[in-house]
Formats: structure tokens, sequence, C-alpha cells
């Protein structure tokens, strides 16, 4: 009897936890779904998840991309930008966060005092002034107001390094210290191998970030050869006469692809570096 | 002289926080004066800044009536949309902290939507499911209910799917309470057992306390990011805040003023204001968090 109501409580909660997992899902597969349609089906028939014939043709439109510039040259540029960005990000942040987690030096505390603060900064204070400094440097219409500021360390990523750099033991340094290594070689030679883990998380978190970043360009970049995938979908909105909606469907879904195969890949790392950092998704 | 490098700690700590500090003096502190400075004119990038004082300050609350309504609607946003995401947050984790087959799973598509949440792509969808042949209107059909309204054109209903929009994404901070959860000894809620405690007990003097330290620190990261919400309200409204600015969050509206119609000394003012309010408004969480965090020694 007792066995008995207890499964009637196992199949309740997957039941219920599976109904609201359907439903966080939902907008998702709608979303994939509608790039399967064909265009006039898409707002006829969208309640349905299931397409009358599997139309690979919108993958195929949207590609085209808008006066000549394919979804090949904004993905090429969306690669540029985040790889770019990612490598800079992780190796500063990496010395950074090293330097604060192992080294004695006069004014640490004030330094990470900064590292917070900018991490609480609302980016609308600064936005502006940062607009202005680098439209007078020239660097509008280029990559180098997205790609530049990221090589000065990224506070979550110094955070998160410094914690992690912080669980490995100090009498590895002082062994190696012995040995008549400097802190650089300790660093170069034993630390960065032991925080892989950290860097995978930082590169990893730097990647959706830069890939999803949609203000950065828009400030930036107006000439369309430059778009990234994020501004270009954009254009869909803005050529509304079009209807290309199989299109818009077909390269948001498309967009979306690599941040869902990083997930699959590298699940583990995302779900420590939310849990242990607190950081944002 | 390469002794002194490698061997002073003091230079050693400051040659590896090198790039951090060149990075805060140049896109942080120039930007936080220059933009203090830029509030107190009339600046329109291609004429030199011209020194008008407080104007721009007074001008945003006596003569712009659009500031009052981006306040309007950024706070009523900021305030549904944090707590609601923290709450489902909070019962997700709890449903999910259990010893259940296939929980990893389940965790993974709650995370989903926060994962993908601030992307263009996401927006796009969005705009589309409550437009007025979108998915939301045929699903009340299914159900019987014929309405043909655009959700997102519609001033009562604007604002609510842009709250729907980031209480969807409730993953990453589901993530971080089932986290807190799981560091919560199961010894206190056994001996809570003994003493004849119900769920509900449990629940308000063991979990909530356990976890309030977190609570406090999501409280503040997301407001903080709520005010600064841009590209759904940017996507959802095409650039423009409407219907009737129901969609105007402060953001959108402060890069309207800067980067289209090119007021940066305005604009910089309005940053400031906003500064002061997510300065009070923590401050404020901070002042009160004393009354309900509760922090083990």
């Amino acid at each position: 009897m007792l066995n008995g109501s207890r499964s009637i409580k196992t199949v309740v909660y997957h039941v219920f936890v599976c109904a609201l997992a359907i439903a966080a899902m939902y907008p998702i597969l709608w979303l994939i779904a509608s790039s399967l349609k064909p265009n006039d089906e898409i707002y006829s028939t969208a309640s349905s998840l299931i397409p009358s014939t599997f139309t690979w043709s919108n993958y195929a439109k949207g590609w085209q991309g808008f006066a000549g510039t394919t979804f090949g040259t904004f993905m090429k540029n969306s690669f540029i930008i985040v790889i770019i960005s990612t490598i800079g990000a992780v190796a500063s942040s990496a010395a950074v966060g090293y330097g604060f987690a192992r080294v004695k030096f006069f004014g640490s505390k004030f330094w990470f005092g900064a590292v917070m603060l900018t991490m609480l900064l609302p980016q609308d204070v600064t936005i502006i002034s940062q607009y202005v400094m680098f439209s007078k440097l020239g660097w509008l219409s280029t990559f180098k107001p997205i790609i530049v500021p990221q090589f000065f360390g990224i506070p979550f990523f110094i955070f998160l390094i410094m914690q992690f750099i912080r669980t490995i033991p100090g009498e590895l340094d002082e062994a190696a210290k012995m040995d008549g290594c400097s802190k650089y070689t300790i660093f170069y030679k034993i630390i960065i191998p032991l925080i892989v883990p950290a860097l995978v998380t930082s590169a990893i978190f730097s990647f959706y970030w830069r890939w999803d970043d949609f203000y950065t360009p828009l400030l930036y970049l107006n000439d369309p050869k430059l778009y990234p995938m994020s501004l270009a979908l954009k254009l869909f909105l803005d050529n509304d006469a079009l209807n290309n909606w199989g299109g818009m469907f077909a390269m948001s879904t498309l967009s979306l692809l690599p941040i869902f195969i990083v997930f699959v890949a590298f699940q583990k790392y995302i779900v420590e570096g939310i849990s242990t950092s607190g950081l944002k998704g | 002289m390469k002794s002194f490098l490698k061997e002073n700690d003091h230079v050693v700590g400051y040659i590896f926080i090198l790039p951090f500090i060149v990075g805060f003096l140049i896109f942080t502190v120039y930007p936080i004066l220059s933009s203090l400075y830029f509030s107190f004119t009339d600046y329109d990038l291609l004429s030199t800044p011209r020194w008008v004082g407080f104007a721009n300050y007074q001008k945003m609350f006596t003569e712009d009536d659009k500031i009052i309504q981006s306040l309007k609607v950024t706070l009523l946003y900021v305030f549904t949309s944090v707590p609601a995401r923290l709450i489902i947050a909070l019962l997700v984790a709890m449903l999910l902290n259990v010893a259940a087959r296939g929980v990893a799973v389940y965790r993974a598509i709650y995370y989903l939507p926060s994962l993908i949440g601030g992307s263009v792509a996401v927006s796009i969808m969005w705009r589309q499911i409550f437009g007025d042949k979108g998915l939301l209107n045929a699903l009340l059909a299914i159900i019987g209910i014929h309405t043909d309204i655009s959700w997102i054109g519609y001033p009562a209903t604007a604002l609510s799917t842009l709250i729907l929009l980031s209480v969807w994404q409730f993953g990453s901070s589901m993530l971080i309470f089932l986290a807190g959860l799981k560091n919560i000894p199961a010894s206190y809620y056994e001996a809570a057992s003994v003493d004849g405690a119900g769920p509900i007990r449990k629940f308000f003097n063991i979990t909530l306390p356990m976890l309030s330290p977190i609570i406090l620190f999501n409280l503040i990261l997301q407001t903080i990011s709520g005010f600064l919400t841009f590209t759904p309200a940017y996507i959802i409204s095409n650039g423009e805040g409407g219907p009737l600015g129901h969609t105007l969050l402060y953001s959108l509206y402060l890069f309207h003023r800067a980067f289209v119609f090119f007021e940066m000394g305005y604009a910089s003012a309005m940053a400031w204001v906003m500064l002061l309010i997510i300065g009070v408004i923590t401050l404020i969480i901070f002042k009160t968090s004393k009354y309900w965090v509760h922090y083990e020694n």
C-alpha cells in the first residue's frame, strides 16, 4: 500500500515536471518548426508544431541575406569577433586572476575592489563616453570597439579564475619556487595547466555573451558587410515588406545552433560555472 | 632590473594585473568622468561640448514626459520580472532537488531559455509568438477564444510580454538555487522532522534562511541587469518603445537620445540619474538585508 502511494507520487511528479519542461521548450520548438514550414503556412497553422511538408528551402532563402551579403558573411563576422574576443578575455583574465590569487602586493585590495565595482557598474554610464572615444579614434565601422576592450580582463572571469586558483594547494608553488621558478614560470608552467576547467568555463561564457551581443555591434557597425549574426537577423524586421518569414525563422534557428552545440558539448562546465560563481547565462 | 621584475612581489603583482588596470582607467574611469562632464553640457558629437550647468537635469524632470514614462515602465518591469523570476527559480529548484530519475535532463531543459534568452533570435521569436497572427492567439483559438489582437502592439499587454520573456529565463537563477539547496545539511531537516515540523515550517525556518545570502546576491545582480534590459524591447517594438511608450525601457530611451538624436549631454545626464536610482535601490536592498539575510558563522 505504501509502495503504491509512493509510485503514484512519482508518476504525478514526473507528469508535472515533464509538462513544465514542455512548456519551457515550446517556444523554441515553435521557432524550429516554423523554420520548416512553407511561408504561407507559418501563421495559418501557428498552433501546429508539424509542417505539412518539411520546407528546407527556407534555409536557402534566408541564407541569401540582404543586398548581396549572405549569411555566410554574417556568420564569418560573428566567428571572427567571438573567437578573437574570447581569446583576449580568457588570457587577460587568467593573468589578472593569478595576480590577485597568488601574489601579495601593495594595493591589491584596492584593485580587487575596482574589479567588483566594474562588475556592478551599469554599462549605460560608460557607453556614451566610450562611443565618443572610439569615434574620435576613427574606430567606428570596424570590429575594434567590440573586440579591443575584451583584452583587459573581464571582472566575472577574473573572479571565477581567482576562486579556482585558490583551491590549488600553495605547496605546489612553494616547491616550484625552491626549484628556482619565478612567478611567471609558475603561472605559465604549473597554474595554467591546472586551471583549464576554469578557462574553459570562462571561454564558454565569453562565447555566449559575444555571440548574443546586439548592443555593441548596433552602435559601432553600420556597414551590413560587417554585421554579425545578431545584427543581421534584425534586417529581416527592417525588410518587413519582403515577408520572408520562413527565411527569418530559418536564420534565427541557425543562429542558435552554435549555442546549442556548445551547450551539449560542455554542459558540465556551464552548470558548474553558474553554480559556483552565480554567473548569468 | 631583470631580477627586480622577477623577485619583487609588489612589482610582479602589478605586472599580472596590468591588463585590468589599463582597461579600468581607459574603459571605466575615464568614461565615467567624461560622462559626468558631458551631463553638464550640450554636446552633439560634432561641435565641442557647450557647458549648460544643470539644464539637462532640469529638463529631464520638467519638460520631458517620456522620461517619466520610461521610468514608470522600467520600474514596473524590474519590480515584477525580478521577483517573479526568482520565485519561480526557487520553486523549480526545490522541485528538482530530489534524487529522481531524469533530473539532469529537466535541469538542462529548464536552463535552455536562459542560455539563449538574450539573443536577437529569441526576441524575434517572442515578437512573432505574441503578434496578431502568432502562436498565442492560435493556441487561444483551440480553447475557443478567438482574438486577433497583437499582444505586443496593445498598450495594456505590451510590457507583460517583455516581463514574461524575462521570467521564462529563470534557468540560471534556478541552477544557483539548486547549488545552494545541495549545500544545506540534511541533518537540519532531520532535526526539524524530529521536532515535528511540517514542510512549510521547514521551508521558512531552514530553506529560506539558508538560501538568503544567495537570494540577496541574485536580487542585486538581476535588479541591475533588469535596468539595463535593451535588446528584447528594441527588437519587439522595432526600436520605438511603443505602443504609446509602453515598452520604452529606460535603456532604450537613453539609446534614442544618445545614438539616434546624438544628444550626448542629455543622454549622459540620463545615465547618471539611472546610476543614482540603481545605487539607491541597491543600498535599500543592502540596508534591509540585515533583517532577512542569515549568515552562518
